[in-house]
C-alpha cells in the first residue's frame, strides 16, 4: 500500500471514529472535528517528529497543543491511531470515569495531552511558552498549536500574537481552521473576523494559506511549507480553509453540527460515507 | 510572653526580590515572567542578571499565565508578577485551566495586595483574591507577614511541585521573623502561647496580632498568636489544639471576611470543634484612596481592631 493510500485510509477510518464516538454518547462536537480531519493525521503521521513514548515534558521532539478543545474526537482518534492509548479506549469518550473527557485534560493523565483546553483563546499562549522553553533548552524541534477561527474573538490570541511577533518565536507554527462557522451561525453573522490574513500579517506574522484543507496532500505540502519557513525570526501562521463536517454531506456547509450527535440513522449514513479502512474500534 | 523584634521596617514585596534574585543564582530552572510592573514587583534585580531567563510580557496578563503554564513543559519554574489584582481575578480562567487544572508547576506571584497599597484606591486594592485561588483545586495558597517570610518562602515554593498563589504587599511593615528562617509550606508558626483567646492572623497582621496579644496581657488576658502563613492547605491541628485551651478566636486577615482565612478556620472548627470567632477582615465591601494607616483604620485592620474583637470573643465563651 502506498504511503498516500494508508494516509487517506487513516483520514476515512478517523471520520467515522469521530461519528461513531459522538453518537455513542449522544454528544461531543463532530463539525470541527471532521473538518480538521486531514490536518490531524498530516501532523501526526507526516511532519511532527516525535518520540516512541509519551512524557509531558516533551524534550527532543516537536510538541502539539490544541486551542480548541471541543474538537476533542478528531484529536483522541488520530492520537489513539498513533499509538499514544488504546484505539478501544474510544469508546469511553465523555464516559464516567475516562481519560477521554469531553474536553482534552491533562488531569485523567491521557497520554498525548500537554494541557487542558476548552475554555477558548488560551493555546497560543501556552504554545508560546513552550516554545521559549525549547529555547531555552537549546532544543531545536517546534511547536505546533490549532485553533478555531471563532475562537479569535477571544481577546487573549491577540495579547499573544502580539508577544510572539515581537519577540522573535520562530519555532511556532499556529493553525487556524478557517471554516467560517461557529455555535451561533457563520463568523460573518455572529462576529466578522475580517481579515485574518492582514491581521496577523500587521502584527508580524509570516502567513501562508492553504486553500485546500481537505485535500491531504495540499495539507501535507502547506504544513511542510509552514516548517520550511520556521527559524526566521517570525512566528508562522496557516490558515487552513476546511470545510465544518467534510466528509459527511448533510454535516457540511452549516454550523447545525458544532456540537450535536446524528441519531442511528444519520450514523449509518455518515459511515456509509467513510467505509471501514482501518478497523473500527 | 515571647518578645519580637521590629528589626526595621520594611516591604514584603522586596522580600520576594530578595528570594527571587536568590533563586536565579542557585536554580537554573527558575524562570520569571512580568506584565509591565518589574519595578514594583523588585525584580530589576533578576532582569539584570538573567536577562535570557526574565520575560517582559507586557500589559497582558491572560497572555502571562497561559505562556507560565506553557514554560513548565520541559522543566522550567516559572514565576509570574504583577499585582494581586491582576494575578487573580483578570485572569481566572487562564488559572483554572492553563494551570490548575492542569497541573502546571507555576507560581503566581502578587504584589500590592488588600488595601494597603494606598492611594491608588479601589481598582487595585484586591480583596478577594485568597478567596478565588484557594478554591482552585491543588492550589497552594501562602500570604507571608514580613521581608524575611516572604523571601524564604519564595525559595520554598521553587522546591514545591505545583501550582502556588503567593501574596504579598507594597507597604512597609515590621521584620520580626528570623533571617534565616525555613520556611515550611503548610505548617503554622505559633509565636505566643496563650490560654484565654486563640489570634489567629496571615499577612502583615501577624504583627498586628503580637502587638494586640501584648495589650491584651496588660489586661490579664494571656493571647496566643498564630501565623499562618499557608491559608491552603491549612494547619487546622495547631489551631485545634490552641482553640481547646482558650475556647474562642480571632482570625485577622487584610481581605474580605467572604471566603478568607477566617472562613476557611470556620469551617474546620464546625466540623470537629465548634468554637465562638469573631472575624478581622474587610466586611464585603471595596476599598478606596487613603495611606495604609488610615485605611487600616478605617477598614478595622490593625492591632486595636484584634483587641476589640479578642474582648468580645471572650465574652461568648
Amino acid at each position: 500500500m502506498s504511503d498516500s493510500k494508508h494516509l487517506q485510509d487513516l483520514v476515512t477510518q478517523v471520520r467515522r471514529d469521530i461519528l461513531r464516538q459522538v453518537h455513542k454518547v449522544n454528544s461531543g462536537h463532530p463539525g470541527g472535528s471532521l473538518g480538521c480531519a486531514e490536518f490531524f493525521v498530516a501532523l501526526y503521521q507526516k511532519l511532527m517528529d516525535r518520540n516512541d513514548s509519551f512524557s509531558m515534558d516533551g524534550k527532543g521532539e516537536d510538541l502539539f497543543f490544541l486551542s480548541n478543545g471541543h474538537i476533542s474526537p478528531v484529536f483522541y482518534s488520530v492520537l489513539a491511531r498513533s499509538g499514544y492509548f488504546p484505539v478501544e479506549e474510544l469508546n469511553t469518550f465523555r464516559l464516567l470515569d475516562s481519560r477521554l473527557q469531553g474536553h482534552p485534560t491533562t488531569h485523567e493523565g491521557l497520554p498525548g495531552i500537554r494541557v487542558a483546553s476548552g475554555s477558548l483563546g488560551q493555546g497560543i499562549s501556552v504554545a508560546i511558552g513552550a516554545a521559549q522553553t525549547k529555547k531555552l533548552n537549546n532544543d531545536s524541534h517546534l511547536i505546533y498549536t490549532l485553533c478555531g477561527d471563532g475562537e479569535l474573538q477571544e481577546g487573549q490570541n491577540w495579547e499573544a500574537i502580539m508577544y510572539a511577533a515581537g519577540n522573535g518565536i520562530d519555532n511556532l507554527i499556529v493553525t487556524i481552521d478557517l471554516n467560517g462557522q461557529q455555535i451561533d451561525g457563520s463568523t460573518e453573522n455572529v462576529l466578522p473576523l475580517g481579515n485574518v490574513k492582514g491581521k496577523f500579517e500587521a502584527f508580524g506574522w509570516d502567513v501562508l494559506e492553504i486553500k485546500k484543507g481537505n485535500d491531504l496532500d495540499a495539507v501535507i505540502e502547506g504544513m511542510q511549507e509552514a516548517k520550511e519557513r520556521t527559524g526566521k525570526n517570525k512566528p508562522v501562521c496557516v490558515l487552513l480553509h476546511t470545510v465544518m463536517g467534510h466528509g459527511v454531506d448533510f454535516m457540511m456547509h452549516t454550523h447545525a453540527w458544532h456540537g450535536k450527535a446524528p441519531n442511528d440513522e444519520q450514523l449509518e449514513t455518515g459511515l456509509a460515507q467513510n467505509p471501514e479502512t482501518m478497523g473500527d474500534y | 510572653m515571647k518578645k519580637y523584634t521590629d528589626s526595621g521596617k520594611k516591604d514584603t514585596r522586596s522580600g520576594f526580590g530578595a528570594g527571587l534574585t536568590a533563586l536565579g543564582k542557585s536554580n537554573e530552572n527558575v524562570v520569571a515572567l512580568c506584565a509591565d510592573l518589574t519595578g514594583s514587583l523588585k525584580m530589576d534585580e533578576f532582569k539584570e542578571n538573567h536577562p535570557d531567563r526574565f520575560f517582559q510580557v507586557g500589559i497582558a496578563e491572560a497572555n502571562m499565565i497561559g505562556m507560565a503554564a506553557g514554560m513548565t513543559i520541559g522543566g522550567k519554574i516559572p514565576f509570574t508578577g504583577t499585582f494581586a489584582n491582576f494575578s487573580t481575578g483578570r485572569v481566572y480562567d487562564q488559572i483554572r485551566q492553563s494551570v490548575a487544572y492542569s497541573g502546571k508547576n507555576v507560581k503566581i506571584c502578587a504584589s500590592h495586595a488588600g488595601v494597603t497599597l494606598g492611594e491608588d484606591g479601589a481598582t487595585h486594592q484586591i480583596l478577594e483574591d485568597i478567596g478565588l485561588m484557594k478554591m482552585l483545586p491543588g492550589m497552594t495558597v501562602i500570604n507571608t507577614c514580613d521581608y524575611n517570610q516572604t523571601k524564604a518562602a519564595t525559595l520554598a515554593i521553587a522546591e514545591h511541585d505545583g501550582p502556588v498563589y503567593l501574596r504579598f504587599g507594597r507597604p512597609k511593615v515590621a521584620n520580626f521573623t528570623p533571617e534565616d528562617q525555613t520556611f515550611e509550606i503548610g505548617k503554622a508558626v505559633q509565636l505566643q502561647e496563650g490560654n484565654d483567646v486563640t489570634l489567629v492572623a496571615t499577612g502583615h497582621l501577624v504583627w498586628e496580632a503580637l502587638q494586640a496579644a501584648e495589650t491584651l496581657n496588660e489586661q490579664g488576658i494571656s493571647a496566643a498568636v498564630i501565623n499562618i502563613h499557608t491559608i491552603k492547605p491549612l494547619d487546622s491541628e495547631a489551631i485545634l489544639k490552641s482553640v481547646r485551651k482558650t475556647g474562642c478566636i480571632v482570625t485577622a486577615e487584610e481581605h474580605n471576611f467572604l471566603g478568607g482565612l477566617g472562613e476557611s478556620v470556620a469551617r474546620e472548627l464546625a466540623e470537629s470543634t465548634p468554637t465562638p470567632q469573631e472575624f478581622v477582615a474587610t466586611k464585603d465591601t471595596f476599598g478606596e484612596s487613603g495611606t495604609p494607616e488610615q485605611l487600616m483604620e478605617k477598614y478595622g485592620l490593625n492591632a486595636d481592631a484584634i483587641v476589640k474583637a479578642a474582648l468580645k470573643v471572650i465574652a461568648r465563651k
